[in-house]
């Protein structure tokens, strides 16, 4: 009897619409916490366990992991345990992991003085610093080696940062000149040979002359650079490793170095720091599975702004199109179906469009009409962020149709009237008066835009998206946006070196920690936008009731 | 038609009502000269939306700077005709106007005539007040900018001047960067009417313009629409007959989409012609 007044009540839709937001939540916040834990932990310094096993050798490493042993039909199934280590040094061992039976292991301790090095190369070096070489003689041994490392790593990163401006700056100004005057040098060739040019032997003289400079100045930065390499070059470091081999290390090739097992809190802390900023800032290496993300950061905020450039006039104008000047009808309802449905249509095949017609067609278009001179090699008819952006704006252009037109909807016929009474065209009352009571509207359009956009990855694959960009799409150098080149984001990142890399084990905690940022990216664009609705909301609020 | 079945009464009908309109009979006509020739004339103006036959051979004049109240049950087409002044109708799809609208002598459903002009020269007050969600200032200016007028001092001269024929000066002068939907419902109406006059009209219509108001800022209301007969015409339309009888020197009484009855407002409510009149002023239906 209760339970049937119970069930007429509705107490069970109750329970059942409660437990499924619940089940909801949970799944949002267990991925949260999986990505985050997984994400963030890895750049907290692990203590380095020295290993002795039963026949003697030594192995040392990070644990990562244990495992209890399958023996399928034998009474130890799952009884015995096994533990992984990262053991580093690459290349001495030729692999990053160790398993070991806990069987086989005599001993385990953690010994002081170990230290954990990142390189540029074959991954970390974990070892005992021995000596310091200057050229072919030694300043420091055993505790003063140690002692002397940090200075050495300190001074690393100086140089190579020094280095790196030489590389990409200067020298990489003087190549960026050099390829244009191959470039106009071709443009002449290709004004020859269309005929009717006149004589173009003083330009090409005068190209020549520039050339020479730039050759002159390209050799004396080579020697500059040079003369740099050597000031930063002599200093080695030699290790040695628990199992007693010997690696010599250049200082340059240092990145960071700390003792793992003689760390105090806070100097954890400090290592964790400064190894999220360098994921932050630096730029990755070694294909991807160390060093940073701050390309494929650049890459995928520069994206989202060119969509939204491109996304914002084009679903307005037509969403004003559709609510204000067609003639409501058959023809408009079906428009405004077809607006709909493209919304449902599978991102691959906006990366097929893209790149048939932005990349072959249109950008095709502009090589052959703009830049003929450079043909074979494609300018523009290749994949680059332009494309890949207005790829995307194609994709979400729906979206930001709908809610444009929504918020077109919503400003009350009153307002229109009072603009209209007063002698405004058409024109003038939809600029002043309805479109900035319908921009929030339009801005929610446009976060839902962003939020779609930012976590598509599918199209950008065909269109511009690359492992490795060599160069940012927007630098020092005229016409500092560079919207041909290709670039690097968060998404394709996390494919990449979650499944593409030659090291996917060791690369796995990366893939976590991009994860992690492309979520705070995709938060970060919405919050901005959020920020500017309400701000917009609160100065067009249409009632004051 | 309609009207030739009723006797013209001449005696007045005792009502209570009557009597209280009497109390406040419209001011005296201000001493500017006026013109002659009456601001708005109609002639058998129809109007139909669609099918739906609304307006049937309206025939009017309507003073210059006089205030002429229509008045009429709803749904009587007064609110449409008032519409038809500044052709707002324009904007509803399927109405078809026919019969002859001049304003200032100027045809203006003629299709040379310039339809912006048209709603420059006639001003707007609605019946829900519809300040933009923009600062006073701004609202008030409205008018001048869309003209493309930007010289400050202008703007700022239209500004203060037309807030002070609004009577709206002396709240709102410290916070003219304010949002225009800040203020009071009265205020907000008087804001409307600021905005209309900005521009100098020569007509200005009220589509119940105190129907959303309390009786305090009703009244302050009426007060500004007595100041503003004195440059402006205006044609105010309404449901409160008080109101009617207190403001308008004449009064048009609508039924069913027909000008019944149209003469000076005294005589109207004192001494009607038409018994559909009587019996609408008298509250006997409407």
């Amino acid at each position: 009897m209760d339970l049937r007044k119970a069930f007429s009540r509705g107490d069970h839709l109750v329970w059942l619409t409660g437990s499924a937001l619940g089940i909801s939540l949970l799944m949002i916040l267990g991925l949260l916490l999986v990505i985050l834990t997984n994400g963030l932990g890895i750049f907290w310094p692990s203590p380095i366990e020295q290993v002795t096993l039963d026949d003697g050798s030594i192995v040392a490493g990070e644990p990562m992991q244990r495992q209890p042993i399958p023996n399928p039909g034998q009474p130890d199934h799952l009884q015995k345990h096994r533990v992984q280590l990262k053991v580093g040094n690459r290349d001495l061992y030729g692999f990053d992991f160790k398993w070991m039976d806990e069987a086989a292991i005599a001993k385990r301790e953690r010994p002081s003085g170990i230290y954990l090095v990142e390189r540029s190369e074959y991954g970390p070096l974990i070892g005992t610093p021995v000596r310091v070489l200057e050229g072919e003689k030694e300043v420091a041994s055993g505790a003063d080696a140690a002692a002397a490392l940090a200075g050495l790593v300190d001074k690393a990163v100086r140089d190579r940062r020094e280095v790196r401006a030489i590389e990409k700056d200067e020298i990489g100004a003087v190549n960026y000149d050099i390829e244009r005057i191959r470039l106009q040098r071709r443009k002449l060739d290709y004004r020859e040979k269309q005929g009717g040019a006149g004589d173009l032997s003083a330009s090409r003289r005068k190209l020549d002359e520039r050339e020479t400079a730039l050759k002159a100045r390209y050799a004396e930065l080579e020697e500059k650079l040079a003369k740099r390499m050597e000031g930063a070059g002599s200093s080695r470091v030699v290790f040695r490793t628990v199992d007693g081999q010997v690696k010599e290390l250049r200082a340059f090739d240092m990145y960071r170095a700390y003792p793992a097992n003689d760390l105090s809190w806070l100097g954890r802390a400090r290592v964790y720091a400064s190894r999220l900023w360098g994921f932050l800032a630096d730029e990755p290496r070694e294909a991807n599975t160390e060093g940073g993300i701050f390309p494929a950061i650049f890459g995928t905020v520069m994206m989202v702004f060119l969509m939204s450039l491109a996304v914002v006039p084009l679903g307005v104008l037509a969403a004003l199109y559709l609510r204000e000047y067609a003639k409501q009808g058959l023809l408009v309802r079906t428009v405004r179906i077809a607006v709909n449905n493209l919304a449902g249509v599978p991102s691959i095949v906006f990366g097929v469009f893209g790149l048939g017609f932005f990349v072959y067609f249109v950008g095709g278009g502009i090589d052959r009409i703009f830049f003929p001179e450079a043909l074979p090699t494609p300018t523009y008819g290749t994949g680059g962020i332009l494309w890949a952006s207005m790829t995307l704006a194609l994709l979400t252009v729906p979206v930001v149709i709908v809610a444009a037109e929504e918020a077109l909807a919503a400003v009350p016929r009153s307002m229109r009237e009072a603009s209209l009474a007063m002698g405004a065209t058409k024109f003038q009352t939809i600029l002043r008066v309805v479109l900035p009571a319908a921009a929030p509207g339009i801005l929610t359009g446009l976060i839902l835009a962003m939020a779609r956009a930012a976590g598509e990855v599918a199209p950008l694959m065909l269109t511009g998206v690359v492992k490795l960009a060599p160069e940012l799409p927007l630098d020092g150098f005229f016409p500092f946006f560079h919207l041909d080149r290709k670039f690097m984001h968060l998404g394709f990142h996390i494919y990449d070196v979650g499944f593409q890399s030659p090291n996917v084990e060791a690369a796995k905690p990366m893939v976590y920690t991009t994860t992690v940022f492309l979520l705070v990216i995709v938060v970060m664009l919405n919050m901005t936008a959020i920020t500017v609705r309400n701000y917009l909301r609160e100065k067009y609020k249409t009632s004051a009731f | 038609m309609l009207m030739a079945d009723h006797d013209m009464r001449t005696t007045a009908p005792d009502s209570g009502l009557r009597i209280k309109t009497e109390v406040k009979a419209p001011a005296p006509a201000p001493a500017v000269a006026r013109d002659s020739e009456p601001d708005i004339i109609c002639r058998s103006v129809n109007l139909a939306y669609g099918d739906n036959h609304t307006l049937h051979d309206i025939t009017m004049d309507i003073d210059d700077r006089r205030v002429t109240a229509l008045i009429g049950p709803s749904g009587c087409g007064k609110s449409t005709l008032l519409r038809c002044f500044n052709r707002m109708n324009d904007l509803i799809d399927n109405v078809r106007i026919w019969g002859e609208i001049r304003v200032k002598s100027v045809d203006i459903n003629a299709p040379a005539t310039d339809v912006i002009e048209v709603r420059r020269r006639v001003g707007m007050v609605f019946q829900k007040s519809n300040p933009f969600p923009k600062s006073i200032y701004e609202n008030v200016i409205y008018g001048l900018r869309i003209a493309g007028i930007n010289d400050k001092t202008t703007l700022d001269e239209a500004c203060e001047r037309s807030l002070k024929g609004a009577a709206l000066w002396d709240e709102v002068k410290d916070r003219l960067d304010e949002s225009g939907l800040s203020l009071s419902g009265g205020q907000m109406q008087r804001l409307c009417i600021a905005r209309a006059i900005a521009v100098e009209p020569e007509i200005v219509l009220m589509d119940e313009p105190c129907s959303a108001l309390d009786p305090i800022a009703t009244l302050k209301i009426e007060e500004l629409i007595f100041q503003l007969k004195e440059r402006y015409t205006i044609v105010i339309v309404t449901h409160n007959l008080q109101q009617a009888a207190r403001v308008s020197d004449k009064t048009a009484f609508f039924w069913l989409g027909r000008l019944v009855e149209y003469g000076p407002t005294a005589e109207m409510f004192t001494a009607p012609k038409d018994k559909l009149t009587e019996d609408y002023i008298t509250g006997r239906f409407g």
